[in-house]
């Protein structure tokens, strides 16, 4: 009896001791940043540059010291474009591995499955996708550093009516890019006075897109083509178009504005407009822009480090690891209410997206010029505006 | 009207072809086996990308193609040897079973090998498009036209002139007959795969300079040859052919002349009302149940 009480006894004071020793460990534990992103699946072509980008400057934020004096440990799962396991990442983020700020949610779908879930247990969240929903309304906890569609939509209708154009058609797919970016050209082209005239879909698995275009082609009025759409879709859509030999207008969304668009389309994307990221072209950006050194950085350590080709959704990453940074340091602790407050109030800080000016309406901080104006030119990117 | 017309009409054709020569692959294995082999459009994507990543190697294009196809080849009876066979007691749906864990493993190596990146292959001939009365039709659908044609021609005389092509059609009717007259039903069945895994890859090579060709493209193609394989009727070569370029139409007319909204919709409808009024398909075999 005596002996078995004993026994438990010291049970209890070794727990106690790990216990203390747990406690003055935590002084020098690492700043965790938790990460949920679409690495493998249909998404990967997004989630894959964001997680090495992450993985690249927290390895270099490391070697420079850290911050707050604390080195940073980056603690990522992988969702496969799923929106459930994504919320079941984003709960073991928060709950188990006990994270100070969470950057990650490489698509809209996977983001707003994990939004309720960080909403209530009030961790910084800062979103990888696109679409206006994640912001807009504002949610308390919740920022994201891409542009919006709308914006994307609004830049490139702005572009045509410069040149003149009132009515054009749209065709966009059938995925949730695609049709968000479809409601919300409408949406502005209703503001800005212009008017759709033909309005076609495609599913993404579609392999040719002719019937459409040529239901576009025979609309009355119709000045310009826009297409909204990722993957192979507007590819095939934009050989089509030349197949078909249009010679209206084309516009493409910036879901396409990647170099293995050019690859895919070939001689066939001559002439076509889209709003891009800097990123794509590094060079031609004037020498008093103040993304310039940043956009250029940037491409030449992602493109010495990994031996792939840079491209627009890892700079999403970037800008998300950096504000966090920033936010941190500003904040001058991980308290989560301080690193959102500070989140809410960063200005002027230049990413390779942008410039954001955060401000509690607006947690993207982005403007519609953030997007350049590029065209194809000779089978490359020529900035026009 | 009539070159909006003629314009669906080519790109119905054109997307038809392709999925006729992928239900033929279905049929095929079917007829030798009763098994509906899911890993069909691997097959298809195998041919694509191999051609794809030779050509990139520096491998003359003609080289690539006929290497493509030897891989699939080699695929198709691997397949058959290491999956299907050891199996052989087990039933059809087992079997079935297994060729979807096929085409999964394929489709996974296949990501890790190329890589999950979209690639163009270059038109066989010209990039010019053809005018025919004020439609375009690009001169890659002819090649898919011809090629779906020739392999059409070569199947019907395989089957009917040669001893082989007899031995598996007598496997389809009757198996156990089959044997008793000196038929090796396995090398039948091995014969079946390696026949469907080259028409696969003969598919997949002519419809990649149209369609793009990626790691996971034979998921949605093969779901659709196997659509019209079922409105055609399951092991009708006729059916194959038909059902294919049927379904290519519908869409392409459905697209132009509805909604593309509701593409998908009315192909699948017309599945629906063809099996519900014959349940067998347009071209089933009828069969009667011996009491």
């Amino acid at each position: 009896m005596l002996k078995t009480m004993m026994r438990r006894a010291g049970k209890c004071a070794a727990v106690a001791a790990a216990g203390l020793m747990m406690m003055s460990a935590q002084a020098a534990e690492p700043i965790k940043i938790g990460s949920f992103l679409s690495v493998t699946g249909p998404a990967s072509f997004l989630g894959d540059p964001e997680l090495k980008t992450l993985e690249m400057y927290v390895e270099k934020i490391n070697e420079e010291g850290g911050v707050l004096g604390r080195q940073l440990e980056l603690i990522h799962y992988d969702d496969v474009g799923n929106a459930s396991s994504a919320r079941n990442f984003a709960s073991r983020l928060i709950r188990s591995d006990q994270v100070d700020i969470i950057v990650g949610g490489s698509t809209t779908g996977a983001t707003m499955a994990a939004v309720p879930l960080i909403e209530q247990a009030e961790v910084p969240f800062i979103s990888l996708a696109g679409a206006v929903v994640i912001t807009d309304p504002v949610k308390k906890w919740v920022f994201k550093t891409p542009q919006t569609d709308r914006m994307a939509a609004e830049r490139i209708l702005t572009d045509m009516k410069e040149r003149g154009i009132t009515k054009f058609g749209l065709i966009s797919g059938t995925g949730g890019f695609g049709s968000s970016g479809r409601s919300q050209t409408l949406e502005v082209a209703e503001k800005m006075g212009m008017e759709v005239v033909a309005d076609v879909t495609y599913s993404g698995s579609d392999t040719d897109m002719t019937a459409q275009l040529t239901n576009i082609r025979n609309t009355k009025g119709v000045e310009a083509v826009l297409n909204f759409g990722f993957g192979q879709g507007p590819a095939i859509v934009t050989r089509n178009y030349d197949q078909l030999g249009m010679e209206l207008p084309f516009y493409q969304s910036h879901g396409v504005a990647s170099d293995s668009f050019l690859e895919l389309a070939g001689s066939s994307a001559e002439g076509l407009r889209l709003p891009a990221s800097p990123l794509l072209v590094p060079d031609s950006l004037p020498d008093d822009d103040p993304q310039k050194d940043v956009v250029q950085n940037y491409k030449a350590e992602y493109e010495a480090r990994w031996d792939s080709k840079v491209s627009t959704f890892g700079a999403y990453a970037y800008d998300g690891l950096m504000l966090a940074v920033r936010a941190m340091e500003e904040a001058g602790s991980t308290d989560p209410e301080a690193v959102r407050n500070a989140l809410e109030n960063i200005k002027g800080y230049v990413g390779v997206t942008g410039v954001f000016n955060m401000s509690p309406d607006d947690h993207n901080g982005l403007d519609p010029e953030s997007f350049r104006i590029l065209e194809v030119q000779n089978g490359e990117w020529k900035l026009i505006d | 009207m009539l070159a909006e017309f003629l314009q669906y009409l080519f790109t119905g054709i054109t997307i038809g072809a392709t999925y006729a020569l992928i239900a033929l692959g279905f049929t095929l294995i079917y007829n030798a086996s009763h098994v509906i082999n899911f890993a069909q459009g691997e097959f298809l994507m195998i041919g694509g990308m191999a051609t794809v990543s030779l050509t990139a190697m520096g491998v003359p294009m003609v080289l690539a193609i006929v290497l493509a196809i030897i891989l699939a080849g080699i695929l198709g009876i691997a397949l058959q040897r290491f999956a299907i066979a050891p199996a052989k007691q087990a039933d059809v749906v087992t079997l079935i079973i297994i060729t979807i864990g096929a085409s999964i493993f394929i489709r996974g190596i296949a990501q890790v090998v190329w890589g999950k990146e979209y690639h163009v292959m270059q038109n066989f001939s010209s990039d010019e498009p053809i005018r025919v009365f004020g439609a375009v039709l690009n001169s890659q659908s002819l090649w898919v036209l011809g090629v779906g044609a020739v392999v059409v021609v070569a199947l019907v005389l395989f089957f009917t002139k040669t001893l082989t092509g007899k031995a598996i059609l007598a496997t389809s009717m009757n198996k156990e007959a089959a044997r008793l007259v000196g038929v090796r039903t396995q090398m039948v069945l091995m014969l079946a795969f390696l026949v469907s895994a080259l028409l696969g890859s003969v598919a997949g090579i002519v419809v990649a300079p149209i369609t793009f060709t990626s790691y996971d493209i034979g998921i949605i193609l093969g779901l659709k040859g196997f659509v019209a394989a079922a409105i055609g009727g399951l092991g009708s070569g006729v059916g194959a052919v038909v059902g294919g370029l049927a379904l290519g139409i519908v869409e392409a007319m459905a697209a132009g002349y509805i909604s593309s909204d509701y593409k998908d919709a009315v192909a699948f409808s017309m599945i629906l009302l063809v099996l519900f009024f014959m349940p067998r398909g347009l071209f089933g075999p009828k069969v009667v149940e011996r009491v």
